[in-house]
């Protein structure tokens, strides 16, 4: 069921309205109905992997607290017998125990996303091996790819993870444990979120308020405006290019790298905003996945506002653990004797940066573009921080840090770097990117900007100019945002202008979204995530 | 104290750690800076600092870090 569809918009409204119709305390078990109806709709076979990775990682987590009781009790039972150096060795025996229940969950949940997610990939790659062999092939499988279930075992492995540390206790109720592993909003494309801060608010009673609840449509409102207006519509001009790469070179590959990225943020963050907007007109509270990242400065800065979610996923539960684990640390030892202090201090950040991005690489595609596109992601961000002291120095002899205009530069140079790197994501194979990608710097077409052959790549004049309109639109809502949520400022208006407002972005949805003829309201991009 | 001042200063030589205590949350110290903290700090103390401690209010300040590797020591 596509969040763009009829049907997912009266399943929306019929919830939205039994949630406040039900007793409060079944509001929770409404909404995993709710969740589980729309992951059976979603494809009945795909629900036994949730359910899988939602029964594995429920047990383990309470196994895990078990056994931190069951060490804590024996511990203070034996108090006054065992000494300093039994009780640090009983408690590394209890340690290991745990941490066996976390391997043994992570390679189920992992391990059924590795097998329906990138058994074709590995197979594709096992064939060129065999091919240059000269030997025969292996049959690929035919596997579907559940519905979000990149963002559900995340969000159930951060869990396990979280209990293992002993962030907070586990959840003893299999059925809300549910509820938090397959919300609805929250399968098709995240935010991946964590159970101490969605848990809360997840399992509470609420309350109709109008506010709250015309406050979260009017995100969904807006969430739709981005998705159809502008994503939807900027789609057929980016199928275009990338659909026929003998014909649309050069200028058209810089033309279709910039559209990808514009449509790419207003596809997702709408998504999002549907999501989130969702939640809130039930009084539940996802956290942000984005903070207005096309406005960053550096890349650097870009990934602590795009996609937050699973940025700070992999940084929590694979890059801190990598870097700070013993091997690491010993290696590191092992190469400042080596290799010098500097290089030695340097190489856990680097090779733990380099797991990380091939992760966040694969994690996005079972391809090598989007590997490539993970490390070149890691490449810049590297060499930046190399270039800093270069940077320092820079900045020490010319103060423009903070001056308008150097912002802009900023700005504009992060942005272009965005979309050289999303080109990867675009394109079906690594050669025909590169052959994309050089075709801008040997294809001399650039006159296409401007003599007409833009109107060839399925947008009208008019589409255009919807578009333009609408990009101006999210700019003026991400500036304006900078000072405070825009929906309060809207708000403070009088009846007539918020009415305006809501109605005119409503009409906006209704009459200049992409349907019809030549149109398909589409799967979001991070869906097949 | 002065030892971790030390390392402090090396990594970020413009700040002043003896009054900052909002290292993590105005990102004076991010992902990467806080790595390179931890390798010279297991390095220097003889201590490990793993994920789990890895939390705002472990590094806000030079002071919580401080706490952090004495707790760690007595827990060795």
């Amino acid at each position: 069921m596509l969040f763009t569809s009829y049907g997912f918009i009266g399943f929306a409204a019929v919830l939205v309205s039994a949630y406040y119709l039900v007793p409060k305390r079944c509001q929770w078990g409404l909404l995993l109905a709710a969740s589980y109806l729309f992951y059976f709709i979603a494809g009945p076979s795909a629900l036994l992997y949730l359910l899988a990775t939602t029964a594995a990682v429920w047990f383990a987590a309470l196994q895990i607290e078990k056994n931190v009781r069951r060490q804590s009790a024996y511990l203070k039972a034996r108090k006054d017998i065992l000494s300093k150096d039994e009780k640090k060795e009983y408690k590394a025996e209890q340690k290991r125990v745990r941490a066996r229940w976390v391997a043994a969950c992570l390679l189920l949940s992992i391990g059924i996303l590795a097998v329906v997610k990138y058994t074709n990939f590995f197979i594709s790659n096992v064939n060129g091996v065999l091919d240059a062999l000269d030997r025969p092939q292996l049959s690929f499988v035919t596997l579907a790819l559940p519905m979000g279930i990149s963002f559900y075992t995340f969000q159930a492995v951060g869990y396990l993870i979280d209990v293992y540390r002993g962030k907070y206790p586990a959840e003893k109720n299999p059925f809300r444990f549910a509820l938090f592993v397959s919300f609805f909003p929250l399968l098709v494309q995240g935010p991946i979120s964590r159970f101490d801060e969605l848990g809360g608010t997840l399992y509470q009673e609420h309350t109709f308020d109008k506010v709250t609840v015309c406050s979260g449509l009017q995100r969904v409102l807006w969430g739709y405006f981005k998705k159809m207006v502008i994503a939807d519509r900027m789609l057929a001009a980016v199928s275009t290019i990338i659909g026929h790469t003998d014909t649309y070179t050069g200028a058209y590959v810089f033309v279709g790298m910039i559209f990808y990225t514009l449509e790419l943020y207003a596809d997702f963050t709408g998504g999002i905003d549907i999501t989130i907007g969702l939640a809130e007109a039930m009084g539940i509270t996802v956290q942000e996945n984005f903070r207005r990242p096309y406005f960053s400065k550096s890349l650097k800065e870009y990934w602590r506002r795009w996609h937050i979610s699973m940025c700070s996923w992999f940084r929590e539960y694979l890059f801190y653990p990598v870097s700070t684990s013993r091997a690491m640390q010993r290696f590191s030892k092992f190469a400042r004797g080596r290799l010098g202090e500097a290089v030695g201090r340097r190489l856990p950040v680097y090779i733990s940066s380099f797991i990380v991005w091939f992760a966040t690489g694969i994690w996005h595609g079972a391809s090598w573009n989007f590997i490539v596109w993970g490390l070149l992601n890691w490449a810049v961000l590297m060499l930046s921080e190399e270039l800093e002291p270069l940077y320092q120095r820079f900045h020490d002899r010319f103060p423009v840090n903070g001056r308008g205009a150097y912002k802009l530069f900023q700005t504009g140079r992060t942005f272009l770097l965005v979309c050289v790197l999303n080109i990867f994501d675009c394109y079906p194979s690594l050669s025909v990117t590169a052959g994309a990608l050089g075709s801008m710097f040997t294809v001399r077409n650039w006159s296409v900007l401007w003599d007409g052959s833009l109107m060839a790549l399925g947008l009208s004049g008019l589409d255009y100019g919807i578009l333009a309109a609408g990009l101006l639109l999210m700019l003026g809502v991400s500036l304006a945002q900078r000072s405070g949520s825009v929906r309060e400022k809207i708000r403070t208006l009088r009846y007539p202008a918020r009415f305006a407002i809501w109605y005119g972005l409503f009409l906006a949805v209704l009459l200049m979204g992409a349907y019809g003829i030549g149109y398909d309201a589409s799967q979001f991009i991070y869906n097949q995530f | 104290m002065e030892e971790l001042l030390r390392i402090l200063k090396d990594l970020r030589p413009n700040i002043d750690f003896e009054t900052q205590e909002r290292l993590i949350d105005d990102m004076i110290l991010d992902s990467l800076a806080l790595v390179s903290l931890i390798s010279e700090i297991s390095e220097e103390f003889d201590v490990t600092i793993t994920a789990k401690d890895i939390i705002p209010e472990n590094f806000n300040s030079a002071k919580a870090l401080y706490a952090l590797i004495q707790r760690l020591e007595d827990e060795d």
